[in-house]
């Protein structure tokens, strides 16, 4: 048989087309009148330049993104809102409909997905006619552009919905650091208001962490004082109304708070 | 020197066909994106495969600091992270890569798919390739686990709690996978790590080799 432009390949073994028994075979290579030419070593070096090209890119990704880290896995934490990886928020956007939650949690979790994979997996026998154009087969163009369509919206809701400064915030890793509780500094610290906004290990509550803030013992006994005002808003508020000699050891306390 | 090698090699176990088979078919001009650039939509499935690689090896890697413990699990990432030579570089080229690769394969098969490529005689590669994108997502999805932080933790709870909504055999897929009907733990996180190290690669690997047979077999489909 006749294959490629008359060179006998040993070992060549594409599936000979029998025009009349098999129409959908496509036509042997050098019945297109083209520029046809050798995978090694002429066509892997183009792919190898477009490979270059994305491993670039995927790179400077690598670099300028490193990957993400959050605070090690805390089963009892039952505040933690899930969030998986950004190719599966669609479906997990899709649980949070009506009708594919709660009692029907299977349509959503199995039945939806379930259809989908497998009208994908069995494409070639739901379609079969040779037309191979997407314009000449509507019914698979149609429902596979539906399908893009509903993963595209469906990350876009997903997206839009989530609340990404407390995830990001959630997810911190907390310093976590012994603290010496028969210091003066954190007696006076446990009897003051400190304690009810920023914890009892200094780890931070309502108001942020204590530790490693990287602040003078000055700075910390004005904030203490005065409280912090961001854009005419009082995030803290003047909380000191003990003596200036407590303050002093308080200040030093929290200051030499180092994270680990 | 090479050539004798070769030759002594050849003489013994007849390589050549097999190499000139893997050498010298040829690649048609519609998918040659130096000719039209369009063609640039025939690469998706090579890049997907460049990915592969890239995350096998990286993989590799990572494995040599890893514990799957949910003691050490944590702690073993983070110090590969922050303190291993190139650690951030290896580690952020797997976790990119696990997203590019599920672009990479999702634009492969749209291409596949808008091509019609998927038609007889190629009925059995499509599929083989529908399978191989269940397999990337499995791995993805317990990949995620591993690193064992808060988000790893309850994206898993959430995605076991689905896999357990299976009727019938839900309970079942959730025990094999979490270990335990009930706690999702140390249990889980060793046979996510065995599931994403060992069984999906070889499966992976298995499909990979008789989804490029047969291309190798059938040839490219043609133009429109």
């Amino acid at each position: 048989m006749h294959r490629g432009k008359g060179m006998k390949f040993v070992g060549d073994s594409r599936v000979p087309s029998m025009e009349f028994r098999k129409p959908n075979v496509p036509k042997d290579y050098s019945e297109y009148p083209g520029k046809t030419e050798a995978f090694w070593p002429n066509f892997l070096l183009k792919e190898w330049m477009i490979g270059a090209v994305f491993l670039i890119g995927y790179l400077l990704l690598t670099v300028a993104h490193p990957s993400p880290l959050e605070g090690q896995a805390d089963p009892t934490d039952t505040a933690y809102i899930p969030l998986p990886d950004w190719y599966f928020l669609f479906l997990y956007q899709l649980l949070k409909y009506e009708f594919a939650s709660g009692p029907f949690n299977v349509v959503g979790a199995i039945i939806m997905p379930g259809l989908a994979f497998g009208a994908l997996m069995l494409a070639p026998f739901l379609d079969r006619g040779p037309e191979r154009r997407p314009s000449k087969r509507p019914l698979p163009t149609g429902f596979m552009l539906l399908a893009i369509a509903s993963i595209i919206f469906l990350t876009w809701e997903s997206v839009a919905n989530h609340d990404w400064e407390a995830a990001e915030a959630q997810g911190e890793i907390t310093e976590e650091v012994e603290i010496d509780t028969t210091d003066p500094g954190y007696e006076i610290y446990s009897g003051a208001a400190c304690i009810s906004c920023h914890g009892d290990n200094l780890e931070g509550a309502v108001g942020p962490s204590l530790i490693g803030t990287g602040l003078s013992p000055e700075e910390i006994a004005d904030i203490a004082v005065n409280g912090i005002e961001v854009d005419g808003e009082q995030t803290m508020p003047p909380s000191w109304d003990g003596s200036d000699e407590d303050l002093q050891v308080l200040a030093e306390f929290i200051s030499g708070l180092e994270a680990e | 020197m090479l050539n004798k090698l070769y030759d002594w090699v050849d003489e013994r176990l007849d390589i050549t066909p097999i190499w000139r088979d893997i050498a010298d078919h040829e690649v048609p001009e519609h998918v040659n994106p130096a000719h039209h650039f369009s063609a640039f939509v025939y690469c998706f499935g090579g890049l997907t495969f460049f990915i592969t690689v890239i995350q096998i090896l990286s993989g590799m890697f990572l494995t040599m600091y890893y514990v799957p413990d949910i003691e050490n699990a944590w702690q073993s990432v983070y110090y590969l992270q922050n303190e291993v030579a190139f650690g951030e570089i290896v580690r952020g080229m797997h976790h990119w890569g696990a997203s590019l690769v599920v672009v990479m394969i999702f634009l492969h098969t749209l291409r596949v798919f808008f091509t019609g490529s998927y038609k007889k005689p190629r009925e059995l590669n499509w599929v083989v390739g529908v399978l191989l994108f269940g397999v990337i997502l499995g791995l993805s999805f317990t990949g995620y686990l591993l690193p064992w932080d808060m988000k790893a933790l309850f994206a898993t709870k959430v995605g076991i709690e689905i896999a357990a909504s299976v009727p019938v055999i839900g309970e079942t897929i959730k025990i094999l996978l979490a270990g335990d009907s009930t706690i999702l733990g140390a249990q889980t996180l060793t046979r996510f790590f065995a599931i994403h190290v060992f069984f999906l690669p070889a499966a992976l690997l298995g499909l990979l080799a008789a989804h490029f047979i047969m291309i190798r077999r059938q040839g490219i489909s043609g133009p429109l």
